[in-house]
Parts: C-alpha cells; sequence; structure tokens
C-alpha cells in the first residue's frame, strides 16, 4: 500500500514519537523515517568513516557508504585526510569500488576517463575541445567531485558531518571522547593501527536496536544464557588450577548477574554518547598479557598507566555510528541499509608498542561475540529480530524506556554535562533518543 | 546388515601398519558431513582430536588464524559449547531450529603423510542452512587434516573457505 508522507513535514507528529520515557514504534519500522534519519540525523552528526592507519601513504583510500552517499576518504598528497563524493561529475559512475587500495596521484573514471586530482579538482577530460562553447564549466559537472567539507581526524578516528548545518566535532562529543583517548592510550606509543580485517554482520534490523543494546545492561544474562551460562558450567567441571582460556574469561562475564551489571554503572554525555561501565566492566577480570604492562608503566610512568588500565569500560556509543571497546581495542560501526537492515563491522586494533597477544585477544573477542558465526550475536539478532517483527503487533505502539526514569534527568544532564547512572537504567536509550530528537527537527 | 553411516572402518589389507586407503578418507569426509546435516553433533564432536580446530577463514587466503579475524576458528571446547548450547532450551535463535545440508563433491585427497599418519583432503561443497522461511546458500571448500590415530581416522583441522567469506553475512548459525 501507497502510504502519504506522513512525518516529513509534520514535525510535531514526528516530535511526538519520540516522550521522555518511550518511543513510537515507526522509529523502527518506517521507511520514511528511515530516508529522514539518513537526510537528517545521519547527515548533521559526526559519523565515524575509517582509521587514518588505513589511508598511510598518499592515494591510498577507503569507501564507505554514509547517510546513502558513497564516498571516498582518502590520503592527499599534504597528508590531510580528504572525503571526496565517489560520483564521476560526469555521468555519475562510481570511481572506484573496492572496500580500499591506492588510486597513486589521481582518480580516474572507469567509463570516459574524466581524471582527477586527489581534492576533487578536475584534472583531465579526453577531447575537452568538445566542451567547448557549452554550459560545462557553469554547472556541477565542470566543477569535479564533490568534497565533504567537514572532516575531523581525533586520534587517527576519521568523522565526517556530510550537512554543512550541525554542531563542530568538539561541540557534538565533547567529555565523551575520554573513551577514544583511554583505547589510543593503551598503546605504549599512543598510537593505534587497524589490523586482522574486518567481520561484517547483516542484521535484518533497524540500526537503532543494535546501538541500544550495547548499553543495555538487562539483557546479557538472559539472553546470552544459552552460550555465556554453558561456558560457565563447562568451565565449572575443570581442576581449579587448570589455565582458564581466552574464550572463556571472554565469555563466561555476559552470564553475570544482575547485581554486576547495575553495579557497572552508565554514564551518559549530550547528543546522544555514552558508555557502560563507569567502575568496572566484563573485561576487569582478563589476565595479564606478557611484559605489557611494564611497556605501558615504561611508557607512561606508573601512575598514569595504572590510570589508563584502569579504566575498563564496556561500551562507548558515539552516536549514532561508532561504538567502542577501549578495553580490548575493538570497534563496532553502524552501516544502515534500510529500516530493518543494518551491516555491522566489528575492527580490531593492534596498539602499536603492545605485545601481540592483545591483538590475539582482541581477535579472539572478536569472533566470538561478533561474527556472524558467533553463538552469542545469534541471540542478540534473534531478539533484535524478534522486536522488528513484534512491534507490528497492535494494541500498544509503544517501546517501553521506563526503567530507573526521573523527570529531572534532562535538564540535570543539560546543567551538569553527564549523568551518571546505575547500569540497568534505561538512561542510555533515552538520551539517544533524546539527540535523535534534536537532530530530526526540519 | 552393515550401516552404512556408521563410523568409517578401515579394512585389513594384510600390510602392517594399516593405513587408510583414498576411499576411506572420501568416505569419512562424506560421513562427517552427515552428522552435522542429521545433527549428530556428539557423534561428530567425538570426530576431532583433542587439538583439533575447526576454522572459517574471514579473508581469502587467510593464513594466520590468531592475528587476523576469522569467522569461527574453535578448538574442542569452543566446539563443545556449540554442541551443548544447541541442546539449550535458552538458545532463543534456535527457535526455530536452524537445518542445514551439506552437498560434497567428490573428495580429493591432496596430501598423504604416511611417516606422520597425515592426510589432506579437499571437497568443494554447497552448504544450505535453513530456519522457518529464510534459506541461506553457500559455495565453499573443505580442508580436512586427518590423523590416523589408534587404528581411527579423527580430524584435526577442518578448514572451510566460504567463497564470500568477506561478504556481510547474516547469522550462519550450524557448522558448515
Amino acid at each position: 500500500m501507497l502510504r502519504m508522507a506522513r512525518y516529513r513535514n509534520d514535525p510535531a507528529a514526528l516530535q511526538d514519537l519520540v516522550q521522555a520515557d518511550r518511543v513510537h514504534r515507526d522509529v523502527y519500522l518506517d521507511p520514511e523515517l528511515f530516508q529522514l534519519e539518513m537526510e537528517r540525523l545521519w547527515s548533521r552528526a559526526w559519523i565515524y568513516a575509517g582509521h587514518e592507519s588505513q589511508i598511510r601513504n598518499e592515494g591510498d583510500y577507503l569507501t564507505v557508504d554514509v547517510a546513502g552517499q558513497p564516498l571516498i576518504v582518502l590520503r592527499h598528497g599534504d597528508r590531510s585526510v580528504r572525503v571526496l563524493v565517489n560520483r564521476c561529475a560526469h555521468k555519475g559512475t562510481k570511481l572506484v569500488g573496492e572496500p580500499a587500495g591506492n588510486c597513486g596521484k589521481t582518480l580516474r573514471c572507469p567509463y570516459h576517463a574524466w581524471t582527477y586530482r586527489l581534492d576533487g579538482s578536475i584534472l583531465n577530460i579526453p577531447l575537452a575541445q568538445g566542451y567547448d562553447g557549452t554550459r560545462l564549466a557553469e554547472t556541477e559537472a565542470g566543477r569535479g567531485l564533490a568534497a565533504v567539507e567537514n572532516v575531523a581526524t581525533y586520534r587517527g578516528f576519521i568523522f565526517v558531518r556530510l550537512s554543512p548545518q550541525g554542531l563542530g566535532f568538539r561541540d557534538y562529543f565533547g567529555a565523551s571522547l575520554s573513551s577514544i583517548d583511554n583505547l589510543a592510550d593503551r598503546s605504549p606509543e599512543g598510537e593505534l593501527e587497524i589490523a586482522g580485517g574486518c567481520l561484517r554482520y547483516l542484521h535484518n534490523c533497524n540500526w537503532k536496536l543494535f546501538v541500544e543494546n550495547l548499553n543495555d545492561m538487562m539483557h546479557p544474562m538472559i539472553a546470552h544464557a544459552s552460550s555465556a551460562g554453558t561456558a560457565r558450567r563447562l568451565w565449572e567441571g575443570k581442576p581449579a588450577d587448570a589455565p582458564k582460556p581466552m574464550a572463556i574469561e571472554q565469555i563466561a562475564p555476559f552470564a553475570s548477574d544482575y547485581k554486576f551489571f547495575d553495579d557497572m554503572g552508565i554514564r551518559v554525555y549530550p547528543h546522544g554518547h555514552g558508555f557502560s561501565g563507569v567502575n568496572f566492566s566484563i573485561h576487569s577480570s582478563y589476565a595479564a598479557l606478557g611484559d605489557y604492562e611494564a611497556l605501558m608503566k615504561k611508557a607512561h610512568g606508573e601512575e598514569r598507566a595504572r590510570h589508563i588500565l584502569g579504566t575498563v569500560r564496556h561500551n562507548t556509543v558515539y552516536y549514532p555510528s561508532l561504538t567502542i571497546k577501549g578495553a580490548i581495542q575493538s570497534i563496532r560501526v553502524a552501516r544502515p541499509l534500510a529500516a530493518d537492515r543494518t551491516v555491522i563491522e566489528s575492527w580490531t586494533f593492534r596498539l602499536k608498542g603492545a605485545p601481540d597477544a592483545l591483538l590475539e585477544r582482541t581477535v579472539t573477542y572478536n569472533r566470538l561475540i561478533n561474527s556472524p558465526m558467533s553463538i552469542v550475536g545469534h541471540d542478540d539478532l534473534h531478539c533484535y529480530r524478534a522486536i522488528q517483527e513484534g512491534l507490528a503487533g497492535e494494541g500498544n505502539e509503544w517501546v517501553s524506556l521506563h526503567r530507573n526514569h526521573e523527570h529531572s534527568e534532562a535538564a540535570e544532564l543539560e546543567r551538569r554535562g553527564e549523568l551518571t547512572r546505575n547500569g540497568t537504567s534505561d538512561a542510555s536509550m533515552r538520551n539517544q533518543f533524546r539527540a535523535w530528537k534534536e537532530l530530526m527537527v526540519p | 546388515m552393515e550401516r552404512i553411516d556408521g563410523p568409517v572402518k578401515i579394512e585389513k589389507s594384510g600390510t602392517d601398519p594399516v593405513f587408510p586407503v583414498e576411499r576411506d578418507l572420501a568416505r569419512f569426509v562424506r560421513h562427517e558431513a552427515r552428522l552435522i546435516d542429521e545433527k549428530r553433533f556428539d557423534e561428530w564432536l567425538a570426530l576431532f582430536t583433542d587439538d583439533a580446530h575447526y576454522w572459517v577463514p574471514a579473508a581469502p587466503g587467510q593464513t594466520d588464524p590468531l592475528g587476523h579475524n576469522s569467522l569461527a576458528y574453535e578448538d574442542r571446547l569452543l566446539l563443545e559449547l556449540r554442541v551443548e548450547r544447541l541442546k539449550s532450551s535458552r538458545a532463543f535463535s534456535q527457535r526455530p531450529p536452524s537445518r542445514c545440508l551439506h552437498v560434497l563433491q567428490e573428495p580429493d585427497i591432496e596430501a598423504s603423510d604416511y611417516a606422520r599418519g597425515e592426510f589432506v583432503v579437499r571437497t568443494p561443497f554447497l552448504y544450505t542452512e535453513t530456519r522457518g522461511d529464510e534459506s541461506q546458500r553457500y559455495a565453499a571448500t573443505a580442508w580436512h587434516t586427518l590423523a590416523w590415530l589408534d587404528g581411527r581416522l579423527r580430524i584435526r583441522l577442518k578448514r572451510v573457505d566460504l567463497l564470500n567469506c568477506d561478504a556481510a553475512l547474516p547469522s550462519i548459525q550450524l557448522f558448515l
């Protein structure tokens, strides 16, 4: 059935979808809202595009879609990171199609050989005299590749804001950047390097279900009972002095009790960002690896090393696209495709100057938790999909976010710039939807 | 009548020591796939050596399972965890349960090391996994490193090269 646009021209109806303590199901289901999210929220927010370690040399590029736009993120000869729209100015051909590569000093269209410098300007058009006396130079086609103006890099993380409107990078992320700092500081050299490839998991659900879940501390002991609970039982039978395998160390804490997850705590910041694991996290009791701690003390000094390694956050959400796990140097990136389709990319980092065992640990975690073959991921995705289908049910059009709701929450966040709550509160989800509402205004 | 889906028995050839012949290796690989398809997971698990791995790389030609991400790289303990989980009534993603079928090409013996009692068998196959109304199909190549131990063939390594291992994939819940 063809439906009329309900929300595009009705700002009040759109604002009504998000109440302080609940949201309307349409935010997960409605294709029109998905389209508006891409045009507004995903264009006005700072979206993670990639990491500088992926494009070290001139002409190195990666390709990424942001808000439905095909982009090329590349290293210019002047060492700056440039982001160009991956669309030939001539007929619209995508210039490069691979996830990553090196294009040399120019980008050349495979169709008619229009050739561009790495800043997007036109270097050459074959038989250019054919355009003499035409309007070409006055149009978009004559100006070369469109460039994304708002590009920011922070400790190697590259973010873009497609829309000319919106907050500056620092104003948008504010104090939440401390989680990226903690991740980068975990390298004895203070530098990260993407390593070990990427796992790409196709989720047949709305992107928000994934992003919300990362700081949903009421689900692990239930949804992961069959994986983490079984892992605990299997390990219980082993001798007490048997060395605990890394996999058990990583998977078993998912079955921790309510008190554990509640005591972890969550902290939220303006514009939708926040993290769980204020006090400790499921990563807190991992075994020490090799001489890593000693290397950290040598690099950062005893006290600072202890502070860095003692900050063991669970998930930090850089709303809406990036979620990070500093304690095990991995990130998950949401790439929405449709209202009910999202690709989740999971990347791992090498901490420069750290023993190889740390890369092996993050790779192990990533495979156990974030792979399309992960038994932990299977139950998460099952639940997201079940929401996607269950929400069609009549009798209740709303999704509850009432847990530990306080009427003063939004005002307090605004006043203090951050809000720290018990881990099992829905405060993180409410915070994300406040940002949703801000970013979705026409 | 001999059960044709039973454990592979090696026929004595009169020479000593006794080694499996090509037909035995191929039959073992078919049997292994059948155990998965029929969800006889405890029997399946018993095919693996104690130091075995089941590996599904995430990149074509991947050589490193430890420093590079894989779709799966499971030792005996993790395989046991998967098998035990599938028995759990709380394995929510298995309600409804998945079913799978391997359609194998005739296995080829790639290498035989009689001194070590180790054999490598290559088997291209098509894999279908269904759940409810959903159905996924994959093309893959299995590489079995089989060990001849105490008169039995066991799996030391099963590597599955999924043709589209680097694609964005939905949940694959059983065993390729």
